[in-house]
């Protein structure tokens, strides 16, 4: 689990984020959604530990990460899986050294060993004979999938992924978002998830937050979104005609 | 002021280039690819080049000294200072600050725009010890690179000098060989390991902190180049007056 307290950010004097308080839950996805400027990516970088605060803590499974050593901030790290927006693979490495990249780095297990966890991960995410293919090679799914594997290929306790549907077809984004959402439940990580895509909202939002100007505006689940009362979030989140239209057959339906 | 800025955060990149290192069997993958796309790399374009500008250098030479009194082996004298003293050391330098520099900067420059630094740093990685520390290790081969361009290039003169008719073989043998002061080899040397040292560290640096996307990666590759070049001529300047004077 994820604690915030009373986190702030402020760049050359303008405060980004104004005092969140929040959790992240294990064996959820949660989302943060917001309109571009709410600072959801300050937020994910607080969260990853690449930005530091300049107020306020966050807690890991009861472990503050500003009361840490450098070291074992590093330590934690390693516990932390990302899927970036744009996947981030490794150009000059083909994916079966990307996804055992992390093992090579921080694990003593053989090649063997390595190559057999590569496979179970690339398996999971559903990809076969492509390990010796390079990033260029496959589609922007497939980079999703294999972000996704290096992501979880350490065994993390905590995944974060930035816009994970960005740039993929509907269909596919919604066969990512549910594999996300499979990993977390199995392994009972703690997943936070920044989006702008409705559907994933809609789909697989157990803990939703929603930024606004740098504040917690709402926050609650996907079966809560379509009765919540907050202006801001229902233009935000039914801004389209479709999801104007579900909404009210959701309301109907209550 | 942003160039007083550069300089402060190029120190910065320095001193955190030796920090937390890299898994000692992860970097020495990495070094040995370094080696093959630093220096193997560029053996080509500084074989060629050593080649036509020794030869080139003879030529001038023998075309500019038409006074009956002076030895022609003088031609040969002057090849191989020219060649030896700055022609490989410093500009064959500049040469590769055009070609790996750029190489260093557009690679590290993409990873930037890419977020795969970024993934490196998540995963808790030193992204500069990681990035940068391989292609340090790998320039300190640059010193043979030189070497075979002193080689090349005398081999170029003596063939465009004797084939040419400009100067004997035998004459070109003594010019070669008058007045060989063996501190002036050294002198080179010594150059050599700080400019491999600035060839892979200041393209690096533009590439790391650069900001933006596709268009800003190749502004960077052409600021990068420019600051190499800069920072060369005023090392090999300090380091000349240093050394020889």
């Amino acid at each position: 689990m994820i604690k915030v307290n009373d986190l702030k950010k402020s760049f050359n004097g303008e405060e980004i984020l104004k005092g969140l308080n929040t959790e992240f839950y294990n064996g959820k996805t949660n989302l943060i959604i917001g309109q571009s400027g709410a600072g959801k990516t300050v937020f994910l970088k607080c969260l990853l530990g690449l930005i530091i605060p300049t107020e306020g803590t966050i807690e890991y499974n009861g472990t503050a990460y500003s009361t840490l050593e450098p070291e074992q901030q590093r330590e934690l790290r390693k516990k932390m899986g990302m899927v970036f927006q744009g996947s981030a693979l490794f150009d000059s490495m083909n994916i079966e050294e990307n996804v055992m990249f992390p093992l090579r780095m921080f694990t003593k297990k053989t090649k063997e060993e390595r190559l057999k966890r590569v496979n179970e991960v690339l398996e999971r995410v559903n990809l076969e004979n492509v390990n010796k293919k390079f990033p260029s090679e496959i589609s922007g799914g497939m980079q999703k999938r294999v972000a996704i594997a290096r992501a979880i290929v350490n065994k993390p306790n905590f995944l974060f992924c930035d816009e994970p549907n960005s740039g993929l077809d509907p269909q596919t984004a919604i066969v990512i978002d549910n594999l996300i959402q499979e990993i977390t439940k199995e392994n009972d990580i703690t997943t936070v998830i920044n989006t702008h895509d409705m559907n994933s909202v809609l789909e697989i939002g157990e803990n939703i937050v929603y930024l606004k100007k740098g504040n917690i505006e709402w926050q609650g689940s996907k079966d809560d979104i379509y009765k919540a009362d907050n202006k801001n979030l229902t233009d935000f989140v039914y801004s389209s005609e479709l999801f104007k239209k579900v909404r009210e057959t959701q309301l109907k339906a209550d | 002021m942003r160039f007083l800025t550069d300089i402060g955060q190029y120190f910065i990149m320095l001193k955190n280039i030796f920090k937390r290192m890299t898994k000692a069997s992860v970097l020495r993958n990495l070094i040995f690819k370094e080696v093959d796309d630093l220096i193997i790399s560029s053996l080509g374009i500084v074989i060629f080049l050593s080649f036509f500008i020794g030869a080139v250098i003879t030529i001038q030479t023998a075309l500019n000294l038409n006074n009956p009194i002076i030895p022609k082996s003088l031609i040969a004298f002057t090849a191989r200072q020219s060649i030896i003293l700055e022609f490989a050391p410093t500009f064959m330098s500049i040469i590769i600050a055009g070609k790996v520099g750029s190489f260093i900067t557009s690679s590290i420059g993409t990873m930037r725009v890419t977020e795969q630094i970024d993934a490196l740093e998540v995963m808790g990685i030193n992204s500069i010890n990681y990035l940068v520390f391989p292609k340090i290790i790998a320039m300190l081969l640059y010193p043979f690179v030189i070497c075979i361009s002193m080689f090349v290039g005398i081999a170029g003169a003596y063939l465009a000098g004797v084939m040419g008719g400009y100067i004997g073989p035998e004459q070109f043998l003594q010019g070669l060989q008058d007045d060989f002061i063996p501190f002036h080899l050294v002198y080179a040397f010594i150059k050599t390991i700080f400019f491999s040292f600035i060839l892979a560290t200041v393209p690096a640096y533009h590439g790391y902190y650069m900001k933006g996307g596709a268009l800003e990666v190749g502004q960077a590759s052409t600021t990068s180049f420019v600051w190499t070049s800069v920072v060369l001529i005023i090392t090999n300047y300090i380091l000349t007056q240093l050394l020889l004077s």
